[in-house]
């Protein structure tokens, strides 16, 4: 048997023919001269992206820098600046300062939540577990956005199961009592301002628990034991070791909810009061009231924030550990 | 005197495996003590429980006269270099080596003044603004001794930490690392599997395989005078010897062990005759520089021999003929 192997080997051409044809000329191509591959692969994408998306940002852009005449209702298509001024005024500036609030508290909060989720799978979970916790982040982003959002109107409604659920536990009176606050207030949880809150947590809390999982997974085991071993307190192994390590993870998923929250238009619409967010101002905006100019300034307004966040992301060193 | 570490019938148990069972040990203070074994045979484990990273299931183990269940890691005066050394990436060289004061509270100037010292101890004095991915493996391997000595632990653990290395830095640490200790008088634990490490290093050596220690001894007696066949196969390569064997040379129905350097070989035609050596059959050579080592096959016995480079050597396969001297052979307290 060994002598027919080394017949074989023998015999056998040291260099393959090439396997002919149009496939197997592609194929040499692609070896030969990868930066061909590589620019089909790239050619489509950057097509999509530097012309639809981008050229129509750009188009958005230059809308904002039109005005309307507010007689005749008409686009006067001349540069000007009075649309930006009008985003300062009183009520428009309001708008603003509810939505980058809104969207920095649910920003914190998924950060703080996420946290110990996403540790624990970091961590600790495996095989089976860990299936189990990527199904339980994934799952409600496989069902319809609205029916999540008409779900939680039902659970937070005053008729709702978290009301009847505080009085079987005697706890209606905290309920009553935080509804009774300003601002956050409300006649019930649906029309809140926190219940929006919570809505806006729960719909983007899988943006935040992936990219932190992802980072707190690069961390070795090794390094709170190093920390541990050098006499740091759990606390100080969290503030000096964990935190700093995970930081680009908590700053990707911050990206996520905080510029989601931004331009969202449908949770505050469904669960909330009736003062509106940059989305509605912007959905309204374009709609009912035809001011497209002022519309596309209000876009522009979290376009320029995430700006903003992402340099100071970076001045704070968050992207060092990348 | 107190013992540095002390192990009291100490065992850690994971569900059905006996990762330490039923351990004994005084590691004396000042000692540099080598723990040997194949991976898995325990001793990380071990270095594991004084560290603090384990808890013994049962059985106490005590620092200095001090019990250690559970006391947390970070409350032990003990520190580990560990074996891919986990230094801190986002931290500098010399903010890493600084972190063990930093917990604690020490102040800046102060922390990054005794940092700098621990550098220099460890030859690299002006690294420390370095981020620990620029270094080699053996400055990163430097700065986790200086991270961990900075601290003046009562005792210092290292767990493999030649293990990356290559072999010429590999000597020149094992040098250092045992000067180092001489000069400082710390108690050195030193985990190791490379067997020619724990004999060069150690002033004592513990020998562990499936979580117990099968001998502890100064590296001498280790190799001299092994107790079992384990230690004497996985010590240095002895050949052990089956006791029909032994008998027929000491008259005892023992275990035997007879280092490779103590064979001699000769041609099977050189005027010995067969009454005197063991006949065998020369299976391979294998050229290792200052030596050569021989694979014998001695009537379906194989046997190692270790003979000078130059010596001439007779053909694979032929037939030669072994000669040792009696005292050489050294029986085993292992029954038979």
């Amino acid at each position: 048997m060994s002598l027919d192997a080394a017949m074989v080997r023998a015999t056998a051409p040291a260099i393959l023919p090439g396997s002919g044809g149009l496939r197997g000329a592609l194929s040499d191509l692609f070896w030969r001269k990868p930066k061909v591959l590589l620019l089909l692969m790239l050619l489509p994408p950057v097509l999509w992206l530097g012309i639809v998306y981008i050229g129509s940002l750009f188009a958005l852009l230059a809308q904002s820098f039109f005005s309307i005449d507010e007689f005749s209702g008409l686009i006067n298509r001349e540069f000007t600046l009075k649309t930006y001024g009008d985003l300062f005024q009183a009520a428009n500036l309001d708008i603003i300062l509810r939505t980058v609030t809104m969207a920095a508290l649910v920003t914190l909060a998924s950060a703080v939540i996420a946290f110990p989720i996403a540790y624990y799978a970091a961590r600790y979970a495996r095989g089976r577990w860990k299936a189990l916790f990527y199904l339980g982040i994934m799952l409600p982003l496989w069902s319809s956005y609205l029916v999540k959002i008409y779900a939680w109107k039902l659970i937070l409604a005053k008729e709702g199961i978290l009301t009847w659920l505080l009085a079987k536990l005697h706890l209606l009176w905290v309920l009553d009592a935080w509804l009774s606050l300003p601002i956050v207030g409300g006649n019930s949880l649906s029309v809140s301002f926190t219940g929006t809150f919570i809505v806006f947590v729960y719909v983007w809390l899988p943006f935040m628990i992936l990219p932190v999982q992802a980072a707190l997974e690069r961390v070795p085991g090794n390094l709170v034991e190093a920390s541990s071993d050098l006499g740091a307190s759990p606390g100080q192994t969290f503030r000096n070791v964990l935190f700093p390590l995970a930081l680009p993870g908590i700053v990707a998923g911050s990206i996520f909810t905080f510029s989601l929250t931004l331009g969202d238009y449908i949770i505050p619409q469904i669960i909330g009061t009736s003062r509106l967010f940059i989305g509605q101002a912007v959905y309204s905006q374009q709609g009912t009231a035809g001011n497209i100019p002022l519309a596309a300034a209000f876009t522009v307004v979290p376009i320029v924030i995430m700006g903003f966040y992402l340099w100071g992301a970076k001045r704070m060193g968050a992207f060092d550990a990348l | 005197m107190t013992s540095a570490v002390s192990f009291q019938k100490a065992s850690r148990h994971f569900g059905n495996v006996r990762a330490v069972d039923a351990v004994d040990l005084d590691i004396a203070p000042g000692e540099f003590f080598a723990m040997l074994g194949p991976s898995g045979s325990g001793k990380t484990t071990c270095l594991r429980l004084i560290a603090g990273f384990e808890q013994p299931t049962s059985g106490s183990i005590s620092i200095f006269g001090e019990r250690a269940e559970g006391v947390p890691p970070y409350r032990r005066n003990v520190n580990t270099v560990f074996q891919d050394y986990a230094l801190f990436p986002h931290l500098n060289v010399l903010d890493n080596v600084a972190y063990g004061l930093m917990v604690k509270g020490v102040g800046k100037a102060e922390r990054h003044k005794a940092a700098e010292e621990a550098l220099s101890l460890v030859r690299l004095p002006g690294y420390g603004a370095r981020r620990p991915g620029q270094l080699s493996g053996g400055q990163r391997q430097r700065v986790a001794l200086a991270r961990a000595l900075v601290n003046q632990p009562k005792v210092l653990l290292l767990d493999e930490p030649l293990g990356a290395l290559d072999l010429k830095l590999r000597e020149n640490m094992q040098e250092e690392l045992k000067s180092l200790q001489k000069a400082l008088g710390i108690t050195f634990v030193f985990v190791t599997h490379d067997q020619g490490e724990a004999l060069s290093m150690a002033d004592r050596v513990a020998v562990f395989n499936d979580g117990k220690i099968m001998q502890i001894g100064t590296p001498e007696d280790i190799y001299q005078r092994p107790r079992t066949r384990f230690v004497a196969d996985f010590v240095g390569s002895s050949n052990v010897l089956p006791p029909d064997f032994v008998q027929r040379y000491s008259g005892q129905h023992r275990w035997g062990s007879l280092r490779p350097e103590s064979i001699r070989v000769g041609r099977a035609a050189s005027g010995i005759t067969s009454g005197e050596g063991v006949s065998a059959r020369l299976v391979s050579t294998n050229y290792l520089g200052a030596t050569t080592k021989l694979a014998l096959d001695a009537d379906g016995l194989r046997l190692h021999a270790i003979v000078p480079a130059g010596t001439a050597l007779p053909g694979e396969g032929e037939a030669v003929v072994l000669t040792f001297n009696r005292e050489h052979l050294h029986l085993m307290e292992e029954p038979a």
